[in-house]
């Protein structure tokens, strides 16, 4: 079976046509991913786009009804017992035995790796230090921060030295420090040849770790590419800002436009809300200066605006521009209410691991 | 074969034998059990609820409403089998929510996602929660003790009736676990044990005389398991037939093990 393994060329995670329903809800339907060697995948998409079942068939917790998965050239259901001898997992929540020190949590995992006392020990000691828990190493994790209880996690799904991680939401619910520490550590491992696999919903956080991204929504793969890639399907920044007065908006709108006009690289169309008198734009990479002319367009009109501002774009402008609708959008499934209690409860209980 | 080296690497790809799985059964087991006895010492509610609440029913009804029942014999001997009994199956919640627990947080999802041995959380949980069981079963014995109760059939008996309580208790461990891993939250899961143990318990033998309830209740209290056991272990206690009781215990407790120990490994596997 190690000769399965032998061809460099050979994907870490290789996935095609995955399909998995819950009832009447189609959770993936047909999925295709490949993760070179050694590289991120960052799996990007908003709530119940079904990341995280994708996640659990990977890791074997979960059959597909359709199509195939390998992880490292094993087949996640006929090799399932090999599959999770080389992989790693961290779920969005914090895996570990609140009651039990950082140190213990650790050498029981590495006892149920099979390794020898000593080996256990001596894993655990190493990940607390990596991970910066060495001094609450033998406090009870109950007491450890969300920040410390995560990074106690993820070093959790280490102690086997995974070829390939998941990680599922890494950063969900942390505070915006703990998030950079949590980034840090990932960048190391990814530095460190692990083939990581992370999904999030966060845009910057895919465009931080990820050398490649999917994103997934109603259980589709909708776009891939590099961060940059899908940047420019956005056209880079946004500059975005209110109309109070909506009888302006039409005004506001030709105004706006302007300023991208002639520029190929950024080719913004403005989208305008007329419900709240908010419009914004995709203004490439000319950043604060795509600002200056806009104000310069916008006062020439003598048009009154509130809060301009220039931003990164976000898993909204993205999905807005593949998608035409918001990641949060729920009109666009007049049925998720029909789909009722069974259909909510099969994306929490993804959403809950 | 500088390479044999590298293959003792327990994280190595390659099947390993049967020998070396069951070898992994076991210790993995250990591991489990020697992790969910690390968690029940360091929580002192649950020591509270598995040691101080059964005593407290010791001394309520041996001081309390102990003088207003009326058995043959002294009350105290015959409270003590029943109070037991009921010890062992109220040690049972524990089992579910500590479950319930694990399957929330994703405990169970980390270690289904690991090459350990899949039998072993189960398997762990049932041996660790079957040894707390008879650490407070002696405990209550060593209380019941103290309050005047004794052992007044000879000690292979009474061995044979802390062991019966302990099956007893394991068999009500497996619906437990089964029904921990079904709800999977831990409030619910707490609120269901008391809806199916409290009357499987109050409704037998354990307190009372069967005799004293109305009729529709005797019905009830005299064909159930809980019943059959606590008959079987005053017998094995204070002496008295013990072999009619003892065999529809165990067909009940076959029966139990035979009904939830597979419902109970697969709601694991299908765990999510």
């Amino acid at each position: 079976m190690s000769q399965v393994n032998g061809g460099t060329g050979r994907p870490a995670i290789l996935v095609e046509g995955l399909t998995k329903s819950f009832g009447e809800v189609h959770a993936l339907r047909g999925i295709d991913l490949s993760v070179p060697r050694g590289t991120v995948l960052g799996v990007l998409g908003p709530n119940g786009a079904g990341k995280t079942t994708a996640v659990r068939i990977l890791t074997t917790l979960m059959r597909p009804d359709g199509g195939r998965a390998e992880v490292e050239g094993y087949d996640v259901v006929r090799d399932a017992a090999a599959v999770r001898r080389t992989i790693g997992l961290a779920g969005q929540s914090a895996a570990i035995q609140e009651e039990l020190t950082g140190r213990e949590n650790l050498e029981i995992i590495g006892r149920l790796y099979h390794l020898s006392w000593p080996r256990a020990r001596s894993r655990a000691t190493e990940l607390l230090e990596q991970f910066g828990l060495s001094d609450a190493a033998d406090r009870s994790a109950k007491n450890y921060s969300g920040g410390m209880q995560r990074r106690l996690d993820l070093a959790a799904s280490l102690v086997g030295r995974p070829r390939v991680l998941f990680l599922d939401e890494p950063t969900t619910g942390l505070d915006p420090r703990s998030r950079l520490g949590m980034w840090d550590i990932i960048r190391s491992l990814a530095a460190g040849g692990t083939t990581l696999l992370l999904t999030t919903q966060y845009l910057d956080e895919a465009d931080e770790l990820a050398d490649q991204i999917v994103v997934i929504d109603h259980g589709v793969v909708i776009a891939a590419g590099t961060a940059e890639e899908l940047k420019g399907r956005v056209g880079g920044d946004v500059v975005e800002f209110t109309v109070p007065d909506r009888r302006r908006l039409a005004d506001a709108v030709a105004a706006i436009a302007k300023i991208v006009e002639g520029d190929g690289e950024a080719g913004g169309q403005p989208h305008a809300d007329p419900e709240t008198g908010v419009i914004y734009i995709g203004v490439g990479g000319r950043g604060s200066d795509a600002l200056i002319e806009a104000v310069r367009s916008l006062d020439g009109a003598g048009i009154e605006t509130h809060d301009l501002r220039l931003r990164r774009p976000s898993l909204d402008d993205v999905f807005l521009a593949l998608t035409g609708h918001a990641a949060e959008e729920e009109e666009e499934q007049p049925n998720r209410r029909r789909r009722g209690r069974r259909a909510r409860r099969a994306e929490d209980a993804g959403a809950a691991s | 074969m500088s390479t044999m080296v590298e293959s003792a690497d327990v994280t190595s790809a390659g099947e390993p034998g049967w020998r070396t799985r069951f070898g992994w059964a076991i210790t993995d087991t250990l591991t489990i059990t020697r992790r969910n006895l690390l968690v029940w010492m360091r929580v002192p509610a649950y020591l509270v609820f598995t040691v101080i609440q059964p005593v407290m029913f010791v001394l309520l009804f041996r001081y309390v409403f102990g003088g207003a029942i009326h058995v043959a014999g002294n009350y105290v001997n015959f409270l003590m089998p029943g109070i037991i009994a009921q010890t062992a199956a109220f040690a049972t919640f524990g089992t579910a929510i500590a479950l319930a627990q694990e399957l929330k947080k994703g405990v169970i999802d980390r270690l289904r996602s690991m090459p350990m041995a899949r039998s072993a959380v189960l398997a762990g949980r049932l041996v660790a929660d079957t040894g707390r069981m008879l650490v407070t079963i002696l405990i209550i014995v060593g209380v019941g003790y103290a309050v005047g109760f004794r052992f007044s059939n000879g000690v292979v008996p009474a061995i044979a009736m802390v062991l019966l309580a302990t099956v007893f208790g394991l068999a009500i461990c497996c619906i437990s676990a089964y029904t921990g891993l079904a709800i999977g939250d831990e409030e619910s899961v707490q609120a269901f044990g008391l809806i199916w143990l409290f009357p499987l318990t109050f409704l037998s033998s354990a307190f009372v005389p069967i005799a004293t309830m109305p009729g529709w209740l005797q019905a009830f209290a005299n064909n159930q398991p809980v019943t059959y056991v606590i008959d079987t272990m005053r017998a094995l206690a204070l002496g008295g037939p013990v072999v009619p009781s003892l065999w529809k215990s165990l067909v009940w407790l076959a029966g139990i093990f035979v009904v939830f120990l597979p419902l109970a490994v697969r709601a694991y596997r299908r765990a999510s």
